[in-house]
């Protein structure tokens, strides 16, 4: 199946962080009881009248000059017509011709160790538009109940060229959009909630010829299905064209439970949308001076940040991509780094990317919800980087710290008498007396049995409780089975 | 440029708006007397002139970011479907509509 190049564009619906809808005054939070937060203009009540936004419009702006796009000075409004009950006005004010974002780039990260490669994808267009409302069809006898609270909710639909080649490269692609969006703070990124949603375009050709017809696979909110879906989608093209079928261009949905990827009946009339300016709305205009003040209030982006890690504290690419992940962690890992000095920034970023992602992650926490504070962590670090501690007794000072049991790493080493022991006539000393309780060990260390050495090295740690410096007991122990 | 019977029957069916033969016929006839006129626009040269979004040269002026329309009880709510032909649980039930 090499012959067969796969092709896939995205479109992602972005739900904009605004307290309010695009273009009325009610309320966008989630999960309020039904129709609560529907006004007269998401109703479509006649003679009401769409007021457009400003932070949904400085959104859009911060998103443009995030993906280094030109932001239009002069965008319109259109009216996309169609039918549906979750949509009362009988059409979504969108944009069509003239987008608030035009253009752009984002950079992708695609695979891990010698297979990874890092990719430009091209965007065509960000547009602002309204969500409709929510249709939920169970319960109502045979009915379908209409929920307008999602209705009028502001979204950035963001569309990429046809420029991705695997299903990997489009998660990759999704995980990169999703951690910028939510890096200049435009969205929550809250997938559950259908905060970020990505329809892929997908087709195959054989390279050197013209695209081959795409199906459209709607609505998938995870980066999971995203995968599964276009896998599955992949292979039934590629299977329907090698069996002499063709492919129509359709509108697809994934089901999760079957992992296969259907057609939606009733959508031929999907694509006749008879787009027009939107008489209700001016032209939207912004100023050469908005976008300037956007830009200064823009922070540095992650990209840049990757960059300045790897020059500043000389981490690889790898844990530079790592750790600018999220805004927080990046944070995180830089005031960490603030506390313990630039010249631990290695196993800072390592406590940041190991000990403390594996502990979050058991707790299901986010970062900002870390009980380690950057600073505890950093002065864990510190202590490390000084020889108080080994690498084992942190991992105990970490677990104390995050149970709460001292305010830093040097009041629980203090409290719990953790400092390492470097005195060598003090540990000499246990050494001896390890070497005298366990004739059988050295015997057979001297018998070239590598394995009773380390049992011995055991034994020196189970009598200092393991605060000996290991590096140092090793030494000692090899001096006096030499010797 | 004219609209035929077809293409009328398809413009209501997308809008969802049932039409009679006769009115397919009448809206044909008034839909293309408008296009008469649109015709008579079109023959202007417009040339260098740039096309505008909006009959008005002015631009879209922007709300705050401000929820104004409270409604915690769902007391609007009820006045809203107070014309609704059928609600339950606070939802507008419509005819089923499933893929």
């Amino acid at each position: 199946m090499s012959q067969w190049e796969v092709v896939i564009g995205i479109e992602t619906h972005v739900q904009l962080a605004t307290a309010s809808k695009i273009f009325s005054g009610a309320s966008t939070a989630f999960g309020a009881a039904p129709n609560t937060q529907a006004s007269p203009v998401d109703l479509a009540l006649p003679g009401v009248l769409p007021v457009l936004n400003r932070k949904a419009v400085e959104c859009a702006i911060r998103f443009g000059l995030a993906v280094d796009a030109t932001v239009a000075g002069k965008s319109v409004f259109a009216r996309k017509n169609y039918f549906y009950p979750d949509l009362p006005k009988g059409y979504q004010i969108s944009q069509f011709e003239l987008p608030v974002v035009q253009g752009g780039h984002v950079t992708i990260a695609v695979g891990q160790g010698d297979k990874a490669y890092e990719k430009r994808i091209n965007l065509t267009r960000a547009h602002l538009e309204e969500d409709a409302g929510k249709s939920l069809h169970e319960d109502f006898h045979g009915r379908t109940g209409i929920d307008l609270n999602r209705a009028g909710t502001p979204l950035l639909e963001i569309v990429t060229e046809p420029d991705m080649r695997s299903a990997d490269e489009a998660v990759a692609y999704a995980k990169a959009l999703h951690a910028l969006v939510r890096w200049i703070g435009i969205c929550d990124g809250n997938m559950q909630e259908g905060s970020f949603r990505c329809d892929a375009n997908v087709s195959v050709h054989k390279p050197g010829t013209p695209f081959g017809t795409r199906r459209e696979i709607k609505n998938l909110n995870s980066f999971r299905f995203l995968k599964e879906a276009i896998e599955y989608e992949v292979r039934w093209q590629i299977e329907t064209l090698e069996d002499g079928g063709k492919i129509q261009q359709a509108t697809v949905l994934f089901d999760p439970a079957t992992g296969e990827t259907r057609a939606m009946r009733s959508k031929e009339d999907a694509h006749d949308y008879r787009y027009f300016p939107d008489p209700d709305l001016l032209p939207l205009v912004i100023s050469p001076e908005w976008i300037d003040r956007t830009r200064a209030d823009l922070p540095e982006l992650p990209q840049a940040k990757k960059q300045r890690f790897m020059a500043e504290y000389g981490l690889s690419s790898y844990d530079a991509t790592t750790l600018t992940a999220s805004l927080e962690t990046a944070d995180y890992f830089e005031a960490t780094v603030a506390v313990a000095g630039k010249a631990s920034a290695k196993p800072c970023a390592n406590w940041v990317m190991v000990d403390l992602a594996a502990r979050l992650n058991k707790e299901g926490l986010e970062i900002g919800q870390s009980p380690v504070s950057a600073a505890q962590l950093g002065g864990l670090v510190a202590r490390i980087a000084d020889n108080t501690i080994s690498n084992a007794i942190a991992k105990k000072v970490f677990e104390a710290l995050w149970a709460g049991e001292g305010v830093s790493a040097d009041a629980i080493i203090e409290q719990q008498g953790l400092k390492q022991i470097t005195d060598t006539g003090a540990i000499e000393k246990l050494v001896d007396e390890v070497l005298a309780a366990n004739p059988a060990n050295v015997a057979e260390f001297k018998a070239g049995k590598e394995k009773a050495f380390n049992a011995l090295v055991g034994q020196v740690m189970k009598a200092t409780k393991g605060k000996a410096n290991p590096q140092q007991v090793n030494d000692l122990l090899r001096q006096k089975l030499a010797g | 440029m004219s609209l035929t019977l077809p293409e009328v029957k398809r413009i209501a069916h997308l809008a969802r708006i049932e039409i009679s033969e006769a009115e397919a016929e009448a809206s044909r006839d008034q839909l293309n007397g408008i296009f008469s006129l649109i015709e008579a626009m079109q023959a202007v040269d417009a040339a260098g002139v740039e096309p505008m979004a909006h009959a008005q040269d002015v631009c879209q002026r922007l709300r705050e970011d401000r929820v104004t329309h409270l409604d915690p009880q769902g007391s609007l709510r009820d006045q809203f479907q107070a014309v609704a032909p059928e609600t339950e649980a606070g939802l507008y039930l419509v005819p089923k509509v499933i893929e």
